[in-house]
């Protein structure tokens, strides 16, 4: 498996989605806990989607996929976003 | 679609490469004109989008390596051999081209003026390009500020910007170089990897609470995270990027 990439992999994709910048948010992971902020999870961008795990214990927080005029986001992995606004 | 219209989003845009440079045997450093540009923080990114004939596409994240004085948005792309975008920008890109981009993107791992200092630095590799336009940003806005820049890299020709980090020390930022591999003869900078002990001699103490960003490979970045933290920097002041 290559090395992760950071959360700025993810920026432009998650902009599409949120209309906000998402890499400022602060994610509680649903396993273990922590909190860390989205542009410091390591991405996983080789797969068909995009996957954002937890820094701490490697859960999947998020995964991304995108097809022609959909994209899917799964978040079952998160507990808690914090947006700053 | 509904709603569709009403979405804020990030805007393709095409740049035209009006410079590049090598910047050492595997990166070059591109200079874009973008129309309609509308500014950014140093240390944010751009995507950066190419499409082949057939139309499949691939995306790259991109860190801005020119301050938002500068007149064109630079990048810093080093060659990875097996990837689908750098060779192109690095070997087959030219001067007058169009490429596609969309940003600024991403603040979290930002410096502007008003957050003032002190600022540490530290690089590995080609993780450098942001804090190029960081420093090119205090040279311009804030030149006041004190700051030191660690860069490590393998062998002294894989240092990225050279010129520039002549430049900084000229206006009072403290630059360290450490080679890992074998130093030449002569070369009169540091050796060796970022340790504790490294970030003691170079590095602002805890106690003048600086902002801290380290950037590059991620096991060199998870290395000096973690030093940073084991000499007492507090970890909400430690801002980490990693790539590949």
């Amino acid at each position: 498996m290559t090395s992760p990439l950071d959360g700025n992999a993810a920026a432009g994709r998650l902009f599409d989605v949120f209309s906000f910048d998402a890499t400022v948010t602060r994610v509680t992971c649903a396993g273990c806990a922590a909190t860390e902020v989205l542009a410091e999870l390591p991405v996983y961008a080789d797969a068909p989607g995009m996957v954002l795990r937890c820094g701490a214990c490697g859960q999947a927080l998020l995964r991304l996929a995108q097809t022609p005029g959909r994209t899917w986001v799964d978040l079952r992995g998160s507990a808690l976003l914090e947006i700053p606004t | 679609m509904a709603g569709t219209a009403l979405r804020r989003r990030l805007t393709w845009r095409l740049g035209r490469v009006v410079d590049q440079r090598a910047e050492t045997a595997t990166c070059s450093r591109i200079s874009l004109r973008v129309d309609g540009w509308g500014g950014h923080l140093p240390g944010q990114h751009v995507d950066v989008r190419l499409t082949a004939p057939d139309g499949y596409q691939a995306q790259r994240s991109y860190s801005i390596a020119s301050a938002p004085e500068a007149a064109t948005v630079d990048l810093v792309v080093q060659r990875v051999d097996d990837g689908e975008v750098s060779p192109y920008l690095t070997d087959v890109l030219r001067r007058d081209d169009l490429l596609e981009l969309r940003g600024p993107i991403g603040g979290h791992f930002v410096w502007h003026a008003d957050l003032g200092g002190p600022l540490q630095l530290i690089a590995g590799g080609s993780g450098v390009a942001p804090f190029l336009a960081m420093l090119d940003h205090r040279a311009a806005a804030a030149p006041d500020v004190p700051a030191r820049l660690l860069v490590s890299v393998r062998r002294p020709e894989d240092l990225i910007g050279r010129d520039r980090l002549d430049r900084y020390r000229d206006t009072g930022v403290a630059v360290d170089v450490t080679v890992t591999r074998t130093a030449p003869p002569g070369w009169d900078g540091r050796t060796g990897r970022v340790t504790a002990e490294v970030l003691g001699e170079v590095a602002w103490p805890p106690s003048e609470r600086p902002h801290v960003f380290v950037c590059g490979p991620t096991g060199f970045v998870e290395a000096v995270a973690d030093a940073l933290v084991a000499t007492g920097h507090d970890p909400r002041r430690v801002k980490t990027e990693r790539f590949g």
